[in-house]
């Protein structure tokens, strides 16, 4: 019987465990509870892709009220497979989260960083579950205030104007949003996502459509980081305590691209975005400058952890890249990189946390020689940075691979030449940590001679090795991300 | 379709525009939280006024009642006040450690500490 109830419990569980380890305010309880939460969402994720795989979409509703009069949790390929992401993650992070919290916050916050790491993970699984546009802003919402809070926890001051900033920049992006759920709530009478779509149908192209569209458009692609609205993403990153860099890299700006991708998709249309407006047109152009600019800003940063936020950016660029191909391989090389980047992001940012527990903050200067002193820590930094730059054998490869299909068959081929290029400044980013861990003499500033702790570094070595596994087994990932690209363009699998 | 009929709309408009310059042009980061506040306020009207129909009742079904006012945007907004009102909170909470932290809430201030004690802190 709670099978049935699984798509609720998937949020509910870890956002009533926020308050109860308020409550406790002992670090280890805390630690435990919120670890079995995530453990819990991770399962019932598992339990619900395979459920979808099989039986097609789920709706489930919220306390039996049916939609569209009640809130309607949808569970379909395409979320089921970001649920997935997000609670692995999650979960992932949580033993991690143990020595590097401890290490990192003073004592009596640290049951509090668990009460916000709960309440992120259920808005950002709550976000991607939903199916209902204002019960989609609240959960945002939820998600997002509680990101500003992990962020303000980092050590260094500037992690206050860096959580200040984000909470400008997203409360707008977030109030853009609700704003274009207005217009379209005020055009159809309902909130219920399924039910706006049908009957936006039938006033397809009227005025406050395609101002709900724009609105729409502009505040979640704050949320989502797309240049130029990314300017909160590099310091928010960079001074964060280095789980929460590390969650949040991996889903917080995916669950965003999900949110577009269910807007454009299901609910305006394909014909609407991709064919009476210029959608693909400005975003392909959006994703291009952001992929060369953040990339080689990237190049310039003297921090590890500054540079691979850049290189987020640049990332984020390749996601709405193929959503601006508006076909079948675009979008799955969208949606393939969406999961594929998240776990190499993840991996590579629980690796410099590592670094940070060891050496503080991992400016280059202090990286030197690394390869000897933490050889564990640099390698997995070498295998995920592989896969960041789309080497084959890694999951990387997997997106760049589908992009490039994408690109060839709209003809374009000087658009696949630019992924491949662009790929050599990846390149380029991901040597110079190279060459300062394996090809310069230890320095004065070089950590002593240690890795992590195992409880650390099992759970970043994981990533790494699911960026290898999914550059080969991509029956998972990829076919996953098919499946979710034909239910978006509405063609059958 | 004249100015008056569409009274609230431009309220809307005004509050929406003023808000986001307020945060966009100010550097007082308690400014700034004010301007937001102001631009999350213009959308509880945005959504609060179509609902209301001159005439209107509540929503009973009843004899001799026809035209009822809507009340699911109330209901809504109920909720995005709660979010405004834990957003402008959470602000505040770390505009006051940054004061604490920086000695200052102008963003210029703040920024040139950040230049000078480049790694500092």
């Amino acid at each position: 019987m709670t099978l049935a109830h699984l798509p609720a419990l998937v949020v509910v569980v870890p956002l009533i465990t926020a308050p109860v380890t308020l409550i406790l305010r002992r670090p280890a309880a805390a630690w435990a509870l919120a670890t079995g939460a995530c453990a819990f969402s991770f399962i019932a994720a598992l339990l619900l892709v395979a459920e979808v795989a099989a039986h097609g979409t789920i709706s489930y509703h919220m306390g039996s009220w049916a939609p569209p009069w009640g809130i309607e949790y949808r569970v379909d390929i395409l979320n089921a497979f970001v649920l997935v992401l997000v609670s692995a993650v999650a979960a992932v992070a949580m033993p991690y989260a143990w020595r590097s919290v401890a290490a990192e916050l003073p004592r009596d916050q640290v049951y509090l960083f668990y009460t916000m790491y709960c309440l992120c993970v259920a808005g950002l699984l709550g976000m991607t579950i939903t199916g209902d546009a204002f019960n989609l802003f609240v959960f945002m919402e939820i998600a997002s205030l509680s990101s500003y809070v992990l962020i303000a926890l980092g050590r260094d001051r500037r992690a206050l104007l860096a959580a200040f900033q984000y909470l400008i920049l997203g409360t707008i992006g977030a109030t853009f949003f609700v704003i274009g759920v207005g217009l379209l709530y005020l055009i159809t009478g309902t909130l219920n996502l399924a039910d706006m779509a049908t009957r936006l149908v039938s006033v397809q192209g009227s005025r406050p459509e395609l101002a709900a569209l724009a609105f729409i458009t502009v505040g979640v692609s704050l949320k989502l980081a797309l240049f130029p609205l990314h300017l909160w993403l590099p310091n928010a990153y960079a001074y964060a305590p280095s789980v929460v860099t590390a969650f949040l890299a991996a889903t917080a700006t995916k669950v965003s691209v999900y949110v577009l991708l269910r807007f454009y998709f299901s609910i305006f249309g394909v014909q609407l975005v991709g064919g009476m407006l210029p959608m693909p047109e400005v975003l392909l152009g959006l994703s291009l400058i952001a992929i060369v600019t953040a990339s080689l800003v990237a190049l310039w940063q003297t921090d590890l952890k500054r540079l691979l936020a850049y290189s987020s950016v640049a990332q984020i660029g390749y996601i709405t890249l193929g959503l601006s191909m508006v076909s079948r391989d675009g979008l799955t090389a969208s949606v393939v990189h969406l999961f594929n980047h998240g776990i190499t992001k993840g991996a590579l940012f629980l690796l410099v946390g590592g670094i940070a527990l060891r050496a503080g903050r991992p400016g280059f200067e202090r990286l030197r020689g690394l390869g000897r002193s933490m050889p564990v820590t640099s390698l997995g930094i070498v295998i995920a940075g592989l896969s960041l730059i789309g080497v084959p054998g890694t999951a990387g490869f997997i997106s760049k691979w589908y992009l490039v299909l994408g690109a060839i068959e709209l003809g374009r081929w000087w658009l696949a030449a630019f992924v491949v290029a662009t790929s050599l400044i990846a390149v380029a980013y991901v040597w110079r940590f190279v060459e300062a861990a394996y090809l310069s003499e230890p320095g004065g500033q070089t950590p002593a001679p240690g890795e992590p702790p195992p409880i650390m570094l099992i759970p970043a070595w994981l990533m790494v090795a699911a960026c290898v596994y999914f550059g080969f087994d991509t029956s998972f990932s990829v076919g996953t991300a098919r499946d979710a690209a034909a239910l978006m363009l509405g063609v059958s699998p | 379709m004249t100015f008056a009929s569409h009274y609230s709309y431009w309220v809307t408009i005004v509050l929406m525009v003023a808000g986001l310059y307020i945060v966009i042009a100010r550097g007082n980061l308690v400014k700034k939280l004010v301007g937001l506040s102001i631009f999350q306020t213009s959308v509880y009207l945005l959504y609060i006024a179509p609902g209301k129909l001159i005439g209107g009742t509540a929503p009973i079904v009843a004899e001799g009642f026809r035209v009822y006012s809507n009340p699911l945007p109330h209901v809504l907004i109920l909720t995005a006040i709660v979010v405004g009102v834990a957003t402008l909170a959470l602000g505040l909470a770390i505009v006051v450690r940054v004061r604490e932290a920086y000695g200052s809430i102008e963003e210029d201030e703040i920024l040139a500490a950040d230049r000078d004690g480049e790694g500092g802190a």
